[in-house]
C-alpha cells in the first residue's frame, strides 16, 4: 500500500500513484490530465475540494474510504493506497 | 473636520422591534416569541447591524465573553438507514460517501489533537438510527481510552436512544448528548420520512431527564419559510437545550437537497441574531456550512452577533476552516476560550 503525504493546505490531493490524475476526486468524471481537476467542467469541483476531501481515486475512479478528523483526513483506495492530509493543531 | 462612518438609518418599525427586543431579552432575560422572531427574520438589511449588535450584547450579558470550542468526529460514517434529505451519510441515497468505521487508536489521537487546540469538548458521532450493542460497546471502550489519554469533555451523538441507553451513557460520564431537531415541526415531514419529530423529542427529553446536557441543533436553508425558521427557534427554546449548534445547508451530491441553493449570508446572520434573541442563555454554536454561507467576513459578524461557540477544524464528512483561522480570530476579537472546569 502506498502512503502519500499531501503537502497542500487546500485539501486538493494529488494522485496516489505517480501517474497524472485521470479522474476528478470530487465527481469521479474523467479529468483532462494534470495533477488536479482543471477544466471548466471541474472548476467547481476544484473549489469544492478546498472544503471537502476527495471521494474518488484520481487514478482509477474507485470510491474511496474517507475518514475525516478535526485536524485532517485520510482517503483510501483499495487499489492505490492511502492519501493522508494532516493539519497542525 | 471629522469624517464619520456612514451608519445605516433604521426605519421606525425596525427601531421599535429592536427596542422591544432590547427591553424583553437584554434587560428582562426573556426570549422572543415566534411572532417576534418572525419580525427579526424580516428586518431589512439596514437594520441587520443593529440586530446583530443587540444579539451580541445579549450574549455578553447572559453568557459572558467566553467561547466554547469543540471538535467532532465520526466513529461510524455512512450507511445510515434513515432518509434525512440533507445527509450524505444516508444509505438510501446515491451519495459518494462510503461506509467506514474509525478505529479507537485513531479516535484517541484525534481527541488529543482536538484538546491541543484548546477545545474542551469532543463529540463522537455515529450515522445510525440508534445505537446497537456493538456500537454501545465501542463507545464505552472509546470513552475509557480517551479518558486515560486526555482531559476533555466527551459528548456523543448516536441517534435515537432507549431509556436504558440514556442511563448507560450518563453512567459512563457522557456529559452532553447531541440530538438535533434540524427543522421546524411543520417542515420536518418534508425532510425526513423514516422517523418522526416526536421520536426526536422523546430522545431529547430522556437525555435531559437523565441529567445530561442536551445539545439540540438546527439546520437552516433547506427550503423552509421564514415563519418555519422562527417556529424552529421557538420550538428549540421551549426544549431549553444547553447548546444549539446552528448548521447552514451545504447541499450534498446525491441527496434530495443537492440542488437547493446555498443560503443567503444576510439571512443566515438574521437567523443567528434571531436564535440568540430566542435563547439568551444557550450556548449557540457555529456548526456546518458557515464556510459556504458566511465566508470569513460573515464568520466574524456572527461571532459579534450572538454566537458563543465554534466547531474547530473539520466536520464529519466535510472540511472546515483551518483551526488556526478560528483561534486567531477569537484572539483578535478578545474572546477567551472557555476553560475545561467552567460551564457556560
Ligand atoms: S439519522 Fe443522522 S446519519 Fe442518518 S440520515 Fe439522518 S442525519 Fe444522516
Ligand atoms: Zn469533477
Ligand atoms: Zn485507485
Amino acid at each position: 500500500m502506498t502512503a502519500v503525504q499531501t503537502n497542500s493546505t487546500t485539501g486538493v490531493s494529488t494522485s496516489p500513484t505517480s501517474d497524472p490524475a485521470q479522474y476528478c476526486g470530487h465527481c469521479g468524471e474523467p479529468s483532462d490530465g494534470g495533477a488536479g481537476p482543471t477544466s471548466d467542467v471541474h472548476l467547481r469541483c476544484g473549489e469544492r475540494l478546498t472544503l471537502e476531501p476527495p471521494r474518488y481515486c484520481a487514478a482509477c475512479r474507485r470510491r474511496m474510504k474517507v475518514q475525516v478528523t478535526p485536524l485532517g483526513w485520510t482517503a483510501e483506495c483499495s487499489r492505490h493506497g492511502v492519501t493522508v492530509m494532516r493539519m497542525r493543531p | 473636520m471629522t469624517i464619520q462612518a456612514a451608519v445605516p438609518t433604521i426605519d421606525e418599525t425596525s427601531a421599535k422591534i429592536l427596542e422591544t427586543a432590547r427591553r424583553q431579552v437584554l434587560e428582562d432575560g426573556i426570549g422572543l416569541t415566534q411572532p417576534q422572531l418572525e419580525e427579526i427574520l424580516r428586518l431589512p438589511d439596514a437594520a441587520l447591524p443593529a440586530a446583530l449588535q443587540l444579539a451580541h450584547e445579549v450574549r455578553l450579558k447572559h453568557c459572558g465573553e467566553d467561547v466554547e470550542v469543540e471538535g467532532i468526529i465520526s466513529i461510524k460514517t455512512g450507511g445510515c438507514p434513515e432518509d434525512c434529505h440533507f445527509c450524505s451519510q444516508s444509505g438510501l441515497f446515491d451519495s459518494p460517501v462510503r461506509g467506514v468505521w474509525l478505529d479507537i487508536p485513531e479516535l484517541v489521537k484525534a481527541a488529543k489533537e482536538t484538546a491541543a487546540t484548546g477545545a474542551t469538548e469532543f463529540c463522537i458521532v455515529a450515522a445510525v438510527r440508534g445505537p446497537d450493542i456493538k456500537l454501545m460497546n465501542q463507545i464505552k471502550f472509546a470513552i475509557d481510552r480517551i479518558n486515560e489519554a486526555v482531559d476533555i469533555n466527551i459528548a456523543c451523538s448516536l441517534g435515537m436512544l432507549t431509556q436504558r441507553q440514556v442511563e448507560q451513557l450518563a453512567e459512563w460520564g457522557v456529559h452532553r448528548y447531541n440530538h438535533n431537531l434540524e427543522t421546524a415541526r411543520s417542515y420536518f415531514p418534508e425532510v425526513v420520512t423514516t422517523h418522526s419529530y416526536e421520536e426526536r423529542l422523546e430522545t431529547c427529553n430522556m437525555v435531559k431527564a437523565a441529567g445530561m446536557e442536551l445539545c439540540c441543533g438546527a439546520l437552516i436553508g433547506m427550503g423552509e419559510t421564514l415563519e418555519q425558521r422562527a417556529e424552529l427557534a421557538a420550538q428549540l427554546a421551549a426544549l431549553e437545550p444547553h447548546e444549539v449548534p446552528l448548521n447552514f445547508l451545504n447541499p450534498r451530491p446525491g441527496t434530495p437537497l443537492e440542488n437547493q441553493g446555498i443560503m443567503d449570508g444576510k439571512d443566515a446572520l438574521r437567523a443567528i441574531a434571531a436564535f440568540r434573541l430566542a435563547m439568551p442563555r444557550t450556548v449557540l454554536r457555529y456548526a456546518g456550512g458557515r464556510e459556504l454561507t458566511l465566508g470569513d467576513l460573515g464568520t466574524r459578524e456572527g461571532l459579534l452577533g450572538g454566537i458563543n461557540a465554534v466547531i474547530v477544524g473539520n466536520y464529519l464528512t466535510t472540511l472546515g476552516r483551518p483551526a488556526t483561522a478560528d483561534l486567531n480570530l477569537l484572539v483578535e476579537l478578545n474572546m477567551p476560550i472557555k476553560e475545561l472546569q467552567k460551564t457556560l
